[in-house]
């Protein structure tokens, strides 16, 4: 079951081509990445899918119907660019944006006093938003975005911004959030911000959607069987066992271990590796190398370069 | 709709709560009532009676001083290095000395006074003077003065505007021009206080980056409309407000200040059914407006005279017509730049109207009813303030008609018009925005 479907969407611009043709289908319950460099389309898409752009093509699916403009109430959307009134008072201006989501006034109150509560900004609620610290100003804009209790949370770049503390507080609470139903959307060009927390990702590249798919999936598909090997340094380099089959890529030592980062040719079982290891050296461990999402998105952007370029000669 | 109304709520409510709303609601109404009341004040107030001395060398001039109500004249016959000293221990307020000279008319004199001199004082001796040197002239020149004032006459000039029914009621143009002008500069200024209110909000909620939550929520339209409508409540309010404030005060200071005999002149003069008046009722009628022909009198007699019901109901519908053509514009001058300085070239094109309005409105006052007047009061950029400043002279209802018809329609457009703007413009941060890409957004929608 998908929650959100986005089925063949284009928009342009005037001069540029913002989207063309992106399909993506986000399962329910899953966080999912909507990764891609600046200006790739990404917050292009999440306007579209909050309703506030209109896409020239294309149609968006929440919960297998097409979105109307009630379903907003129904997501979430904490974008890039976010603030808050200064010169208003900080209760009111969550109660103001709360109810502008649907809630009742009083449904508002209490569900907002339970979230400054939780995040300890309850002393604020009087205080006018100039008089708070940046910290404190994204935890308001986080427990307005998530008041109503979204069945969709869209996360434009996140994290950006925000100090570690609140950036851990931030993540336990979008886990926990999605262990109560919700699905979750972040768009980010910062890859390892979010690789942890993903399930699901697509890839976007120049108004195109170039890879999309389950993480763990996306990783065997581009692993490049690369393995660690860590073992007792004898002082002899490792390369002098290893048969011609397999490519030492480095070698160092530490604390009298050694890391060779070794890669196997495709189909060979690392048991070989292994076994080949154990029979020369004492090995203390080896762990499969899978590429990280950043490393798959940089040879995936610089393809399709190499592809478009290509196209174009 | 429902979220409409929490955007206006909120958009009212912040307005209504600052120190400024606040001052101007209470500052608005003094003002009002001071140049209501102060001609009523100071007509009350009983001038002091004067004794001025008359040391009349020439011996020409002394027997005419007489009485007034205000000026009592005292001859007298010393020198006057004398009659200077005793000024003071006399009590009396001012000493006039004619001395003698060669001249067989003497036409000069001197006034001493021991305070700031009265004005009034003054014109009446040199009025005094005058007259008899002139007859002394005539009389040296052989005409009988007796002659002269048969000649010498006054013409009384009444206007009297007639209405359709056949109802006549004294005009008063100097009046009518007053609240005239007083009305279109009002919504001059309730347009601009309240338009750029509309722009700053829009502008605010741009930099603030708040905006691009809010219409994860609502349509941009809606919250733009919102914002209109809530900031078009605060001036309604202002206004009402200040309206209820200046009766408050004026009948304060008519009830405290007054006596009945002042206000029992305030009731209009109708002289009935139009027909021919005979020479007698004519003669009548001008004896009883000069009867009441004291200035402050007049005024309050001209004051009574506005229909309070139509200029007021007229202004609230010009000033909301005016306000509402106008402040879509202005939201989309907010939402097109990052800060107040990117959006003074934008400013101008809009203001022109309005400033052309102001421009207009010492030529349109002077002929209210000329083809100037017409236009700018039909087309719906200037009707606002123009057709403001003729409704008090009277305009034909076909006109007024017209031109609140062109006036919603004008909205609706400009409206229509900067809702496209505005729903590209706020979301477009950091950029540079001309006219060109103005056109753009608007091609593009």
């Amino acid at each position: 079951m998908e929650t959100l479907i986005i089925n063949k969407v284009s928009k342009q611009f005037t001069g540029h081509r913002a989207l063309h043709q992106v399909s993506i289908a986000v399962p329910k319950g899953s966080i999912f990445g909507l990764l891609g460099p600046n200006g790739a389309g990404k917050t292009t898409l999440i306007r579209i899918v909050n309703r506030i752009t209109a896409p020239d093509e294309g149609e968006i699916l929440l919960n297998g119907k097409a979105i109307s403009q009630e379903d907003v109430l129904r997501i979430g959307y904490l974008p890039e660019e976010r603030g808050l009134y200064k010169k208003m008072k900080v209760g009111e201006q969550a109660l103001y944006l709360a109810q502008l989501k649907g809630l009742s006034k009083a449904e508002a109150i209490i569900r907002l006093k339970f979230w400054f509560k939780k995040f300890e900004i309850d002393g604020w609620w009087n205080k006018k938003v100039e008089e708070l610290s940046k910290g404190m100003q994204q935890k308001i804009q986080f427990v307005v975005t998530v008041v109503h209790q979204p069945d969709l949370l869209i996360f434009d770049e996140p994290f950006s911004g925000f100090d570690p503390i609140n950036v851990n507080l931030l993540k336990d609470e979008i886990l926990r959030i999605r262990e109560q139903g919700a699905t979750i959307i972040f768009s980010t060009h910062n890859m390892a911000s979010v690789e942890e927390l993903c399930d699901h990702i697509a890839l976007i590249n120049q108004s195109e959607k170039i890879l999309d798919g389950r993480v763990d999936e996306i990783k065997q598909t581009y692993k490049k069987n690369l393995f660690e090997l860590i073992y007792s340094n004898t002082g002899r380099s490792i390369s002098s066992i290893l048969p011609a089959k397999y490519h030492l890529i480095s070698e160092e030592s530490q604390n009298g271990f050694a890391k060779a980062k070794i890669q196997i040719p495709a189909g060979d079982s690392p048991n070989e590796l292994l076994r080949l290891a154990i029979s020369e050296v004492e090995v203390h461990g080896m762990a499969e190398l899978l590429p990280t999402m950043n490393d798959i998105f940089i040879s995936k952007v610089s393809e399709f370069k190499k592809s478009s370029g290509h196209e174009q000669n | 709709m429902n979220k409409i109304k929490i955007i206006i709520l909120r958009e009212y409510l912040t307005r209504v709560r600052k120190k400024s709303f606040i001052v101007m609601t209470i500052l608005g109404p003094i003002l009002m009532a001071s140049i209501w009341v102060l001609p009523v004040i100071l007509a009350t107030i009983s001038t002091d009676e004067q004794t001025v001395q008359v040391l009349d060398e020439t011996g020409l001039f002394v027997h005419r001083f007489t009485d007034t109500k205000t000026i009592r004249f005292v001859p007298i016959s010393m020198d006057i290095e004398k009659a200077k000293e005793n000024l003071f221990k006399t009590g009396n307020d001012g000493l006039l000395w004619i001395p003698k000279t060669e001249l067989s008319v003497p036409s000069s004199g001197i006034y001493y006074s021991t305070g700031q001199a009265s004005l009034e004082v003054i014109s009446h001796i040199k009025s005094i003077m005058k007259n008899e040197v002139e007859s002394l002239k005539l009389e040296a020149s052989g005409i009988d003065p007796e002659i002269l004032r048969s000649i010498k006459s006054t013409i009384v000039l009444n206007t009297i505007k007639i209405s359709e029914s056949g109802d006549e009621e004294k005009s008063f143009t100097e009046i009518s021009m007053g609240v005239g002008l007083f009305s279109g500069v009002l919504i001059y200024m309730f347009i601009f206080i309240f338009g750029s209110q509309v722009m700053r909000g829009v502008m605010e909620e741009k930099t603030n980056r708040i905006v691009e939550i809010i219409i994860s929520s609502v349509k941009p339209f809606e919250l733009m409309m919102g914002k209109i409508v809530g900031v078009a409540l605060v001036g309604l309010t202002q206004f009402l407000l200040w309206i209820v404030l200046t009766l408050a005060i004026v009948t304060f200071v008519q009830f405290t200040m007054l006596d009945a005999n002042i206000l029992s002149g305030t009731e209009q003069i109708y002289t009935g059914q139009s027909k021919v008046l005979d020479a007698d009722q004519l003669q009548q009628i001008s004896e009883q407006m000069q009867s009441k022909d004291s200035i402050n009198f007049q005024i309050i007699e001209a004051i009574s005279s506005i229909n309070y019901g139509v200029m007021i109901g007229a202004f609230l519908f010009f000033f909301l017509g005016g306000y509402l053509l106008y402040a879509a514009m202005f939201a989309a001058i907010g939402s097109a730049v990052d800060n107040e300085t990117d959006s003074q070239q934008f400013m101008l094109p809009v203001t022109i109207p309005l400033i052309l309005s102001m421009v207009m409105l010492g030529l349109i006052i002077n002929n209210p009813s000329g083809p100037v007047a017409f236009w700018f009061s039909i087309i719906p950029f200037t009707s606002p303030i123009i057709m403001m400043l003729r409704i008090p002279f009277g305009v034909p209802h076909w006109q007024v008609a017209l031109s609140a018809v062109l006036l919603i329609l004008g909205f609706i457009f400009t409206t229509w018009l900067a809702a496209k703007i505005y729903r590209t413009g706020i979301l477009m941060y950091g950029k540079k925005v001309n006219y060109a890409e103005l056109w753009k957004w608007l091609k593009h929608n």
